[in-house]
């Protein structure tokens, strides 16, 4: 495959930025995104030219890094992947592919297609956590009995990995889908009632601070997620900070 | 519950229940109004009735006026802080790919909504206070005194063309604001997946049957006047 990519190219944090051109050949169908940017940087190498910084680390759909919004959607036009997980095969020889940072004010942009998302682990430490005692007297797992149901919804918010897909793709920037799932996941769970209150206060009062945006119910983040967290968690995330600010 | 409404949380709370408020409106208006297509008499009565007992006036007007504000001035000022959320927009956003249309500009059918309200509000609510409350003319009676003025002022306002086709574009608007509206409001409130699905599909019927409900009463009145 022979493709013409349009790459945002910014050199660091205070730099205005621009797309750039650049031409890729032969390319497999049977590469992963991000080895045809491995395939392109190395030929920017040889050129004598600046290679195209992106955020990547286990390449196998964990890590959540890859924050490269192609094609006007966050980790490409395939569904419940990353970029690494997005084959070439999704696109035809020739085609034109745009490729930018994930946008958003609390996601700023430090380098070309990577971004600052430590406004994430700042929601996080805010109270995405329980506290327990490991002193040597810590009660085994399997006393505390949870019903398959409440295991399984809090395990589903659980495996989202922090990508920040939810926050690019939505109209808003808004962050409420990754919220809801860090919130839920605790919510579901009775390890998780005794900080309830002030765990949901504190994220949401986090997560406003950032300057996300507000969530208007568009779904985006819903279908762009690639570990599929649903809509449901931040319907609970409203109902748990409605009764926490009634339980005041 | 302090700081409750300055939160993104507690603005969406708020912005839910002004919309169940404004659609429960709608429906009582609706209701009346299609009296005016099957009795003329029940029109008038149903339309003497709200315009004068005391509760729906000095209650339920004042809370609807607040309802309408609110949801307005929240709908702008969350509007402008979403877009600052972005300070660069996209080069390429696939937006139709994982959302309806309808979702993504809430805004301009709400502002379309606006401009036809403005319409309404010059049409008929102003005239309304004008005659009840600042002439003191409390009995919704006809000039001469023949019978109740309500029928005959709702068909004169449909004779002409324009506004019609006004008020026929406004519902097209108001039934795309309602189509995302209406199930954002209860999953906003809250509501859990297994009844949004019920409710996606009633929140459907009623963003089509009211909005060309309101159409056909238009239309009935300009064609039969």
């Amino acid at each position: 495959m022979n493709l013409t990519l349009k790459i945002w190219r910014q050199s660091d944090a205070n730099d205005k930025g621009k797309m750039v051109d650049y031409k890729v050949t032969e390319i497999s169908e049977h590469m992963s995104f991000l080895e045809m940017m491995d395939v392109l940087n190395e030929q920017l190498i040889n050129k004598g030219e600046e290679p195209v910084a992106f955020d990547h680390d286990c390449r196998e759909g964990i890590c959540g890094m890859c924050s490269m919004f192609i094609n006007g959607e966050a980790h490409g036009p395939d569904r419940g992947v990353t970029t690494c997980q997005l084959h070439m095969r999704m696109f035809k020889d020739g085609d034109t592919i745009t490729i930018e940072p994930f946008r958003a004010k609390a996601f700023p942009v430090i380098k070309d297609l990577v971004v600052d998302r430590s406004s994430f682990d700042r929601i996080q430490q805010a109270g995405g956590y329980i506290s327990v005692n490991t002193s040597g007297n810590t009660q085994d797992a399997n006393a505390t009995l949870i019903s398959k149901h409440a295991a399984d919804e809090a395990m589903d918010a659980a495996t989202c990995i922090g990508c920040g897909a939810c926050v690019a793709s939505c109209k808003n920037a808004s962050a409420m889908l990754f919220v809801g799932a860090k919130v839920s996941q605790y919510a579901l769970l009775p390890q998780g009632q005794i900080e309830a209150v002030d765990r949901v206060k504190n994220m949401v009062a986090q997560m406003d601070l950032e300057g996300f945006g507000n969530c208007t119910n568009t779904g985006a983040c819903e279908v762009e997620c690639p570990k599929g967290i649903s809509l449901e968690n931040i319907a609970r995330m409203n109902r748990e900070y409605f009764s926490a600010n009634v339980k005041e | 519950m302090s700081g409750f409404f300055k939160s993104s949380i507690g603005r969406k709370y708020a912005m839910a229940l002004s919309a169940f408020f404004l659609m429960f409106f709608l429906l009582q208006h609706f209701a009346i109004n299609i009296l005016s297509v099957f009795s003329p008499n029940a029109f008038n009565e149903a339309s003497h009735f709200m315009g004068t007992f005391w509760a729906v006036q000095y209650l339920l007007q004042p809370v609807l006026i607040f309802g309408v504000i609110y949801h307005f001035v929240m709908g702008f000022i969350l509007e402008i802080k979403n877009r600052n959320a972005r300070a660069v927009n996209y080069a390429k956003n696939n937006g139709s790919a994982n959302s309806s249309w309808m979702s993504r500009n809430m805004i301009y059918s709400g502002l379309a909504i606006l401009a036809f309200l403005v319409l309404h509000f010059i049409d008929f609510w102003l005239p309304e206070i004008n005659t009840k409350y600042i002439q003191g003319d409390m009995s919704g009676l006809l000039g001469d005194g023949e019978g109740f003025r309500y029928y005959e002022e709702l068909t004169h306002k449909f004779v002409n063309p324009i506004r019609v086709a006004a008020y026929v574009l406004a519902f097209v608007f108001l039934s795309l604001h309602l189509m995302h509206g209406f199930s954002s409001a209860f999953q906003s409130a809250g509501v859990t997946s297994m009844r949004k699905k019920k409710l996606q599909t009633f929140g459907k019927a009623y963003a089509i049957i009211i909005p060309l409900g309101f159409i056909f009463i238009a239309l009935f009145h300009h064609f039969n006047h």
